[in-house]
């Protein structure tokens, strides 16, 4: 089958600016993706008609709300094939679901306990664990990364044992674009019962995710990742951790019932989600999940890995050029340094040049230092970026690196 | 010359490139050429924050003049760095505190850059002025 790249194209407005006088091409989909015409109007249509606060009037608006809010939730669910739509509890992105994981384990974690994650982490999957690590007592332990941007396996098994009380690990490293045995790893540490969140936020709009397949106990991705508005994202949890968990925060639309001295807190998903939530950008999150659905996520997935087969491939006949991350299954990543060059020069050259990359550590500081680098550029791929798009990519790249040489 | 006067040679000189490819090759000649700062000042005291690639700058006085050196890991922050130490280099600290950093707009470098060098370029700019008012306090206590 043939994918319909520029019909698609035609889906997202701002595919048709100008950067600096030429027609933009966005290699930057890591750190945010586009939104297509369905979603901006989404948002629109809410504000226009349907705007009020959800699950408490007794008026028109807000059980149409209510009802659209709750739809989203179920459709979610089904998205990620959770066992029910109250394991799906709305935040505010990945790194507000990591954060909710990490403050509610407060109570579990003792010191001389263990957390494992692995050098790849972004700093959003790291610092809450390494901060609950510091103030419990408890012994942050590390998966390494091997030369090829795989996780070191050997040493991810040794690291189990009774004393690990939590693994989280990404699904798709954000800098090497390497796609974790996420399944293999949940299955070896509930061998030892440990809890496994798993980090989605490069997964989700490239890949099929199937929480119950994969048996994961959390799973965490955001909205603007996969063409949907920032600001909301998901925290997928087992009903029987969620369950376990004390709330994360306190307020309206959390608590069942309220007495002077004690509060009754409200059943799942909504005992996680105090306070007004972000009805408009779930409802949008929603539209662009069912966007990919009907293209097809796996339809996306090989048209991204044709496309990153083709650009590392001409990338390659770049001299100089030296790839970082090269592990066997990967998705539309391609990270790479010049030498000699340094990656914010030839960021500033490639921007004059229409194209959006990222430059940098990408928030994993300690992943980037223990390569010995100053960073990298990051060519991200997204369902709309084209064959002459890398192309003209990589034409202006060796034009870019010809003038700083 | 007056900071002035050599802050308006400069966009002059921007002024006859035709397209930004001219310009930004002449800010990594610049930065290429720049003397590079004395070793033993390129520590993390003179590391300045605020920009995605490290930029090192050190002051010193001379006969009431202060002068700078730098040196960046990235060759076009380099260039910037060294266009400021053009204009701002053997000038009194009282005189680079009064100095109009306005013709950044004139030569597009504002617009041009990204909005994390641009605050690189700002962070410069402050730390220049730090220097400043440093050494005019050390002064005035003499």
């Amino acid at each position: 089958m043939d994918f319909p790249v520029n019909q698609l194209r035609n889906d997202f407005p701002i595919l048709s600016t100008q950067v600096h006088g030429k027609p933009l091409v966005y290699f930057d989909n890591g750190a945010t993706t586009q939104k297509p015409r369905q979603v901006i109007d989404r948002l629109v249509q809410y504000y226009e008609t349907e705007n009020s606060n959800v699950h408490r009037g007794s008026h028109h608006l807000s059980n149409m709300a209510t009802a659209s809010y709750e739809g989203a939730r179920s459709f979610v669910a089904k998205f990620i094939h959770a066992q029910s739509a109250d394991e799906i509890i709305f935040t505010r992105g990945t790194t507000e679901s990591i954060n909710l994981v990490s403050t509610c384990f407060q109570s579990f974690i003792h010191q001389g306990d263990e957390i494992i994650i692995s050098e790849m982490e972004h700093h959003s999957n790291l610092v809450p664990w390494q901060q609950l690590c510091l103030s419990k007592k408890a012994r942050l332990r590390v998966i390494p990364v091997l030369e090829d941007g795989t996780l070191d396996m050997e040493t991810a098994t040794k690291l189990l044992s009774s004393k690990v009380k939590m693994m989280a690990i990404s699904h798709i490293s954000n800098v090497l674009g390497t796609i974790n045995p996420v399944k293999e790893l949940i299955a070896e540490a509930h061998k030892y019962k440990i809890p496994v969140l798993i980090d989605g936020a490069q997964a989700i709009a490239h890949t099929a995710v199937d929480v119950r397949d994969m048996d994961c106990d959390f799973y965490a991705f955001s909205s603007h990742k996969a063409y949907g508005p920032m600001g909301a994202g998901v925290l997928y949890g087992k009903s029987v951790w969620l369950n376990k968990m004390p709330p994360y925060q306190f307020g309206g639309e959390m608590i069942d019932q309220v007495f002077l001295n004690e509060t009754v807190f409200n059943r799942l998903p909504y005992k996680f989600e105090a306070g007004t939530p972000n009805v408009a950008d779930v409802l949008g999150m929603e539209t662009a999940l069912h966007y990919l659905e009907t293209i097809g996520i796996d339809n996306i997935q090989q048209y991204e890995d044709e496309l990153l087969k083709q650009a590392t491939a001409l990338i390659l006949e770049v001299p100089g050029i030296k790839l970082i991350g090269t592990a066997k299954h990967k998705t539309a990543v391609l990270s790479f340094v010049v030498e000699g060059v340094h990656p914010y020069d030839l960021g500033t050259l490639l921007d004059q040049m229409g194209i959006a990359v990222r430059t940098g550590n990408h928030c994993a500081q300690p992943l980037v230092e223990s390569m010995g680098i100053n960073g990298t550029i990051r060519a991200s791929f997204g369902l709309y970026n084209t064959i002459s798009e890398v192309e003209y990519f990589v034409e202006s790249l060796k034009k870019a690196i010809a003038m700083l040489l | 010359m007056t900071i002035n006067e050599s802050a308006q040679g400069v966009v002059e000189e921007f002024l006859m490139f035709d397209d930004w490819m001219e310009k930004y090759a002449y800010l990594i000649e610049l930065g290429k050429d720049l003397p590079v700062i004395d070793a033993q000042f390129k520590t993390n005291n003179h590391l300045i924050s605020g920009c995605q690639s490290r930029v090192w700058l050190h002051a010193e006085q001379q006969d009431g003049r202060l002068v700078f050196t730098a040196d960046s890991d990235a060759v076009i922050t380099k260039g910037i760095v060294s266009l400021l130490i053009r204009i701002l280099s053997n000038h009194t600290p009282q005189e680079i505190l009064e100095a109009d950093f306005k013709f950044l707009d004139s030569i597009g470098l504002q617009e041009h850059l990204s909005p994390t060098r641009a605050n690189g370029l700002a962070s410069m700019i402050k730390q220049i002025q730090l220097y400043a008012k440093a050494f005019q306090l050390k002064s005035n206590q003499l």
